[in-house]
């Protein structure tokens, strides 16, 4: 294990961030992109029974805390993780993990971190950061979003960790233990794209994956039938924050997946790989175009149908490529 | 999406200009890279608006307050941009009771354990709390 000084690299993602610094840290040369499609971390849905903050639910990624999972998994990484009764055991279990000058992870509430402008902080429990040092009585904060490394009073940090809502951090922290001598990045990638392409093509339910999509399309359809013009403006600008707005790389993942594709192309001198990702990446502006003209109709609040059904075909179009990209990557022969 | 062509489009609202994301493009080879990016309108807008609703609802609530027809918990929830669902388990209450103490005459007449509760979550003082809207 390393006793390097702990270095930081800004990332899009924070999950896929976090866990891509602590392994670089643990020795492994390991990109956000390769823990993020190792981990696989696309993904697509859509809850319109699920109100989150009363719109529904919409996401472009997995769950929170299986990129993390499934990446040190797949690549063999000893990793220890625990969760907390109080605060005061948190920041003690803390302390003792930075005493032996291992940088730690772990799991927080945006809204409860200072050093975040207004504008990003809300409850949202599942935002991961690292803790590499103790200062003056202050936390030093490697929060992968950042260009750079900041600090937090332990108060502020146990605030955070231990905020309430859905799902609750409890202290949840993690750091790696042990890195073999060799690892297969090879089988790790090739269980990260099966994996990806079975949660996009398999889900026989109409809110999940790339069934999804589709459901999104019909429902923006029908905003302007179904809702106030205010109400169908928000509904579409939730679409839009979840695809660009929270730490997604552009296009709600998507062009972070190309870039994966590209690397592990790359890596296994594979060409089918680097021409999937040069699809995916022009998948991606359809999604970036899609969220262009949802803003511009959400800016005048003009509620004519035309241009309701018109974002509902370009998101269609998203859906119809992508059925057939993962179709045909599923079938690859590795 | 090209490198050359990452958005810098500034978040001017609630200190969103501090924050310069990592985007991911492609160089003219078709190469992969990280830029970081000040924003996109569309992004920014769907932002603007949403923080637009949170401040518009607070500020119904706000009158609603100085009206007496609500207390300055239902305010300072809002304001903390909770639901009653999340308040309710930062106060250890159920969501009955915290929708009941949205009752001015209720609000009155809880005791200072709680009212500090409240105030200790909203991160206020006892006064703030009960003096709000007066």
């Amino acid at each position: 294990m390393s006793t390097l000084p702990y270095k930081h690299y800004q990332h899009a993602h924070c999950e896929s961030g976090v866990t891509a610094n602590l392994l670089r840290h643990a020795g492994i040369n390991i990109s956000e992109p390769m823990a993020f499609g190792i981990g696989a971390g696309l993904f697509f849905a859509h809850l319109p029974f699920v109100k989150v903050s009363g719109t529904p639910g919409t996401t472009f990624r997995t769950w929170p805390g299986a990129i993390f999972k499934r990446t040190t998994q797949r690549l063999g990484i000893d990793m220890h993780t625990q969760r907390f009764r109080t605060p005061q055991r948190a920041n003690q279990a803390l302390d003792e993990v930075l005493a032996t000058g291992k940088p730690a992870g772990m799991l927080s509430s945006v809204y409860y971190l200072p050093y975040l402008p207004e504008a990003f902080r809300f409850h949202f429990n599942a935002h991961n950061l690292v803790v590499y040092g103790k200062e003056n009585g202050q936390y030093l904060v490697s929060d992968p979003i950042l260009e750079d490394v900041t600090k937090i009073l332990p108060e502020d940090l146990a605030k955070a960790r231990f905020a309430k809502g859905t799902p609750e951090p409890k202290g949840f922290m993690y750091y790696v233990k042990n890195v073999p001598q060799q690892v297969d990045f090879t089988k790790a990638v090739q269980a990260g794209i099966k994996q990806t392409c079975f949660f996009m093509l398999s889900p026989p339910l109409p809110w999940f994956g790339n069934k999804a999509i589709f459901l999104l399309a019909k429902q923006i359809k029908k905003y302007p039938q179904k809702l106030p013009p205010r109400k169908a403006s928000l509904y579409l600008g939730n679409v839009i924050r979840m695809q660009e707005e929270i730490g997604t790389g552009g296009a709600g993942f998507r062009f972070l997946y190309a870039a994966f594709l590209q690397e592990a192309g790359e890596m296994m001198q594979r060409d089918d790989l680097q021409q999937f990702s040069a699809e995916l990446t022009k998948i991606g502006d359809d999604w970036r175009n899609f969220a262009y003209h949802a803003a511009r109709l959400m800016k005048d609040r003009k509620s004519d149908l035309v241009s309701y059904d018109e974002l509902s075909d370009l998101l269609r179009v998203c859906g119809e490529k992508e059925r057939d990209l993962f179709g045909r990557m599923q079938k690859i022969k590795w | 999406m090209k490198a050359n062509e990452v958005p810098q489009d500034k978040r001017d609202f609630k200190e969103g200009d501090k924050i310069h994301k990592l985007m991911y493009a492609v160089d003219n080879d078709g190469k992969y890279t990280g830029i970081t990016s000040a924003g996109w309108e569309a992004e920014n807008i769907a932002t603007k608006q949403a923080w637009d609703a949170v401040d518009e609802e607070l500020a119904e609530t706000a009158e609603k307050v100085k009206h007496g027809e609500l207390s300055p918990i239902a305010y300072y929830m809002q304001k903390n941009l909770m639901e009653v669902s999340l308040l309710a388990k930062y106060v250890g209450k159920w969501q009955w009771q915290v929708k009941r103490h949205f009752k001015p005459s209720v609000f009155n007449s809880l005791g200072p354990a709680l009212l500090a509760k409240y105030a200790d979550v909203f991160n206020i003082s006892v006064d703030e709390l009960k003096n709000f809207g007066k």
